[in-house]
């Protein structure tokens, strides 16, 4: 096992060939900074329409009339379209179709798509969307998941509010323990807040069909949504990959995808929607809210016997990836641990509160924020260090986890554990001299730093890479050597969306190390040149896409090698390679590439990870793929008087397999941090009977650079067996524990019992009490494990784009 | 209404609707999308140029405000093929992922370095608190910063 720090390390560095292990400069930085680089919003075609969406004021209601008479009648205005309108399947969605495209009769969330428009300028369409004459009859809400539950309330859709139950029973849930500790925990409606609004441009085309251009992390599972919608083949909707600013799990649904085609094909114009801020936050999915019931059971010493979880996620008015986002954070509730007997009761609910979908972590930080604040509780009912007391219980390789899945794969966690907490802690500077900046709240604080009290606290916490429960999500790719301009360069195709992450960068370095060639071009993702990458989220591009990319890497090598041993006549006995251009015999340069590359040599190959299977009716079963493992121990301030809180520092540890670009890696830990962060001090979505109250970054905060620590990162490098070098994912077990941490050190810093994320000044003062322990609601009558749409009948989507693809 | 101003450096007139924000005759008039629009009220500083030297967010001023005056956005610094100091040291650190806010930081990081060149880390911290960055936690942008003040303070 190799580690390797990093925040010290310097700026600046070597970047030789730009192969695996190199900090390589991104290939779409350069357009980045210089303003140049083309997002979604960004897109013009002479010509082209405005699209614009008109929503549902309200969270429950039944449509009587739309008039769009007037609205019609408005100058420069080209197209309104209804439900009414829509050519094909009514519905869509991400794993089941449950989502009309236009609402016909019932709306089920404030800011469901009621109505679209396209108009000459912007403005145009605003001010005809204002003048649809909509007549509401409102319905009876739910907006609470608790409510939802019972079975007096209304359903939401014909087949109930419960999306899935996932039952979860290991060893002997009855299994007596000498110590108990029991808690409950909330976390609050957390926003993607990518930057980079949804935007996209449809441009409707010769055969009939359409170029959709759009923000999004899934080009495939976009087309097998679309393409019903419009009522046409997959191949006449071409999906391409435009410039996306910041994902985070939030371009998984579609946004506008369906709405500007329809624009388009009615119109036969190009037309461009871009959602502001206010209707970005209606118009994709929020990370679920959570309420946790958690009871652990340990032997005096130490050891955890007996842990059982009721756990209830707000999925919303649709599906979204609920079903899967339930399934995550209920094998993963008892954290990180060895915990020989647990019963893990969650369910996914519909509520009409705003749906919920993917985010960075994916279940797993809400979890984590209450497995960690139990084993906290769990230590000081011990008289225990806390520490002491995870090392005790933590998983290794060979463990078994609650869903009997044997860790197969690499799991240093114990090693991430020490080597964060190696991490020096910063010296605690005297409040009364600083700098005001310097205090908890910043330049807001008023006080001099008198009642400034020091925390710190601790989680660890995992996460499984690429999708689970026998899913089979495959990432193709296709790789060019050809001679240009007297060069060897590289063509590498793969639909993998680069979202931010720097995916691209990754398939670069895997291509420059596997062929030995400098000149690499990862060519721009769409649908039609090549099959589906999978989605850009679940921390499984670095696995899958680059993955693919090996594959065929080394595919085209070697065939390229053999055509070079034929022309050279060059014995099977003797090695023969390519370095930086150059075929090499024997440790010596004998030929150029580029003169053996006519024709081009081309490879194309399809990566699937290892298979997995379902649960089985006790929630047993081979789940998850791979799992990776980070821990963070954060340092706050807290000013107790002004309910203020400063993070003074974040130690982060993570193990990644192989660090394929340390920056990169460092740059997720970092990045994932600050989500994290938010999560626990700031970030809510505040949700009154079902309308959101802060849709506006003037009133949902996110992190500044005010309110960020340095985040000190360790990066452990062990690395997963059968996977290409050993390489995992790094995007998402920094904000999993990040919360938790944070938190943990606020309650350590005040000494009260903080069970909501985020922490608000109100938790800090006294003016809000924790949420207080009530009984756990029963489990809903339903079948555990299956998703209850599926079984009424609602199409399941995804399961069918690797299936053609594979 | 017609809007004339010179844009980095050149004569520019615009049609614009009257109630348009300058960030929006930059984008859709001028064919100058480096300015983002990712908040549109202030909040995030994506959109930031220079208005007669000043620095502002470009979402917060009419378009007509910028009648007769000068502004200077982040395709007034360098090019593609020539980038400044700032940016490259931005590309080097790894100070950029989605990149939506890295123009508006630029532009402000300049802004920050013309007036100040060699900054104390809470300078940089309170010179860039109005611009939000999703992606990076912050940190390599502080490493940009303190790179491109060295190579500008080096160079000059």
């Amino acid at each position: 096992m190799t580690r390797i720090g990093s925040s010290t390390a310097p700026t600046i560095v070597d970047r030789p060939l730009g192969g695996v292990g190199e900090s390589v400069i991104r290939p779409d930085g350069t357009p980045k900074v210089s303003g140049s680089f083309a997002y979604g919003s960004d897109l013009f075609v002479a010509g082209m329409l405005w699209g614009r969406t008109v929503r549902s004021p309200h969270p429950h209601a039944r449509i009587r009339s739309i008039d769009i008479a007037e609205a019609l009648a408005t100058p420069g205005v080209h197209a309104i379209l209804l439900a009414a309108d829509v050519p094909g399947k009514p519905t869509y969605g991400l794993e089941f179709a449950d989502q009309p495209v236009l609402a016909s009769d019932v709306v089920r969330f404030v800011g469901e798509p009621v109505a679209i428009v396209a108009g000459e300028h912007p403005e145009i369409a605003r001010r005809a969307a204002e003048r649809i004459r909509v007549e509401y009859e409102v319905l009876e809400p739910v907006v609470d998941m608790e409510r939802a539950l019972d079975p007096e309330a209304p359903a939401i859709h014909p087949f109930g509010n419960v999306l899935r139950h996932v039952h979860i029973v290991h060893g002997d849930p009855g299994a007596e323990a000498d110590v108990w500790v029991e808690g409950y925990y909330e976390t609050g409606m957390q926003d993607q807040a990518a930057l980079g609004p949804e935007a996209g441009i449809a441009i409707p085309a010769e055969d009939g069909g359409v170029d959709l251009h759009v923000t999004t992390q899934w080009l495939h599972v976009d087309r097998k949504q679309i393409a019903p919608c419009l009522g046409m083949p997959e191949e006449q909707v071409r999906v391409h990959l435009a410039g996306v600013g910041g994902a985070f799990g939030s371009r998984e649904d579609l946004h506008l995808h369906i709405h500007a085609c329809m624009l388009a094909l009615h119109t036969g114009k190009p037309v461009k929607m871009s959602y502001d801020r206010a209707e970005s936050f209606l118009g994709h999915v929020h990370r679920h809210p959570s309420r946790m019931w958690m009871r652990h059971g340990a032997t005096r010493d130490g050891k955890l016997v007996n842990v059982s979880v009721r756990l209830l996620v707000d999925g919303g008015a649709y599906a979204s990836s609920s079903t899967a986002v339930i399934a995550n954070a209920s094998t993963f509730a008892c954290g990180p641990y060895e915990v020989p007997n647990a019963s893990i009761d969650g369910t996914a609910l519909y509520t009409n509160n705003p749906p919920c979908g993917a985010m960075r972590g994916f279940g797993a930080p809400q979890v984590c924020f209450g497995h960690e604040a139990q084993m906290d509780k769990l230590a000081a009912a011990l008289s225990m260090d806390p520490i002491e007391l995870r090392l005790k219980n933590l998983l290794r390789q060979g463990s078994t986890m609650p869903t009997g899945q044997v860790i197969e794969g690499s799991a240093p966690v114990e090693e991430v554990v020490l080597r964060c907490l190696a991490i020096p802690e910063p010296i605690e500077e005297p409040a009364a001299a600083r700098d005001p900046i310097e205090l908890p709240g910043g330049a807001g604080n008023v006080g001099r730093g008198e009642s400034v009290r020091r925390g710190v606290g601790f989680a660890v916490g995992y996460k499984n890479l690429a999708y689970s429960e026998g899913f089979d999500d495959s990432s193709e790719a296709r790789v060019t050597i050809q001679a240009i301009a007297g060069a060897p360069t590289v063509h590498v195709r793969c639909a993998a969306a680069e979202v931010g992450q720097g995916v691209h960068s990754l398939l670069a370095q895997i291509a420059r190390t596997e062929l030995g060639i400098r000149d690499v071009v990862v060519l721009p993702a769409d649908t039609t040149a090549v099959g589906s990458a999978g989605s850009s989220s679940a921390s499984r591009q670095t696995m899958m896409s680059g993955g693919a990319v090996h594959a065929a890497s080394v595919a085209a090598r070697e065939a390229l090698l053999a055509r070079v041993r034929r022309a050279l006549v060059i014995g099977d006995d003797q090695p023969v390679s390519i370095e930086d251009g150059r075929v090499v015999v024997d440790g010596l340069p004998v030929a150029d590439v580029e003169d053996h590359l006519d024709p081009p040599v081309q490879a194309t190959r399809v990566y699937h990870h290892r298979p997995t299977s379902a649960f089985d009716e006790r929630g047993q079963g081979d789940v998850h793929v791979a799992l990776a493992f980070a821990a963070e121990r954060a340092v706050v301030e807290v000013d107790v008087d002004l309910g203020l809180v400063r993070v003074v520092q974040v130690a982060a540890a993570q193990e990644v397999g192989k660090a394929m670009n340390l920056q990169a890696v460092t740059g997720q830990i970092e990045g994932g941090t600050a989500q994290g962060l938010g999560l626990a001090l700031m970030e809510e979505l505040l949700v009154e009977g079902g309308e959101l109250r802060n849709a506006s970054f003037t009133d949902y905060l996110l992190p500044t650079i005010l309110d960020m620590p340095p985040v000190v990162s360790e990066v452990i490098e062990d690395p997963e067996p059968g996977v290409p070098y050993g390489a995992k994912g790094v995007g998402e077990p920094s904000t999993i524990v990040a919360t938790a941490a944070i938190v943990a050190a606020v309650r350590n810093a005040t000494g009260r019992a903080l069970n909501h994320a985020p922490v608000r000044p109100d938790d800090l003062v006294g003016l809000r009490e924790p949420r207080p322990w009530r009984a756990p609601p029963p489990n809903p009558d339903v079948p555990f494990q299956v998703a209850v749409p599926a079984q009424h009948g609602v199409a399941a989507v995804q399961e069918h784009v690797t299936d053609e693809d594979a | 209404m017609l809007v004339r101003a010179i844009v980095n450096g050149r004569e520019r007139e615009a049609d614009v609707w009257e109630g348009s924000s300058l960030l929006a005759m930059l984008r859709d008039e001028l064919e100058l999308p480096g300015s983002k629009n990712a908040c549109e009220q202030g909040e995030c500083g994506s959109c930031s140029v220079w208005l007669d030297g000043d620095l502002v967010c470009s979402c917060l001023v009419l378009a007509a405000q910028a009648n007769n005056r000068e502004v200077k956005t982040v395709e007034g610094l360098g090019t593609v093929d020539e980038l400044d100091a700032v940016q490259q040291a931005f590309l080097e650190a790894g100070a950029v992922q989605c990149g939506f806010c890295t123009p508006g930081l630029v532009v402000t990081v300049s802004d920050l370095l013309a007036s100040d060149p060699h900054p104390s880390v809470a300078t940089v911290r309170e010179a860039l608190s109005g611009n939000l960055c999703r992606c990076t936690g912050y940190q390599k942008i502080l490493d940009a910063v303190a790179l491109a003040a060295a190579r500008i303070g080096g160079s000059g």
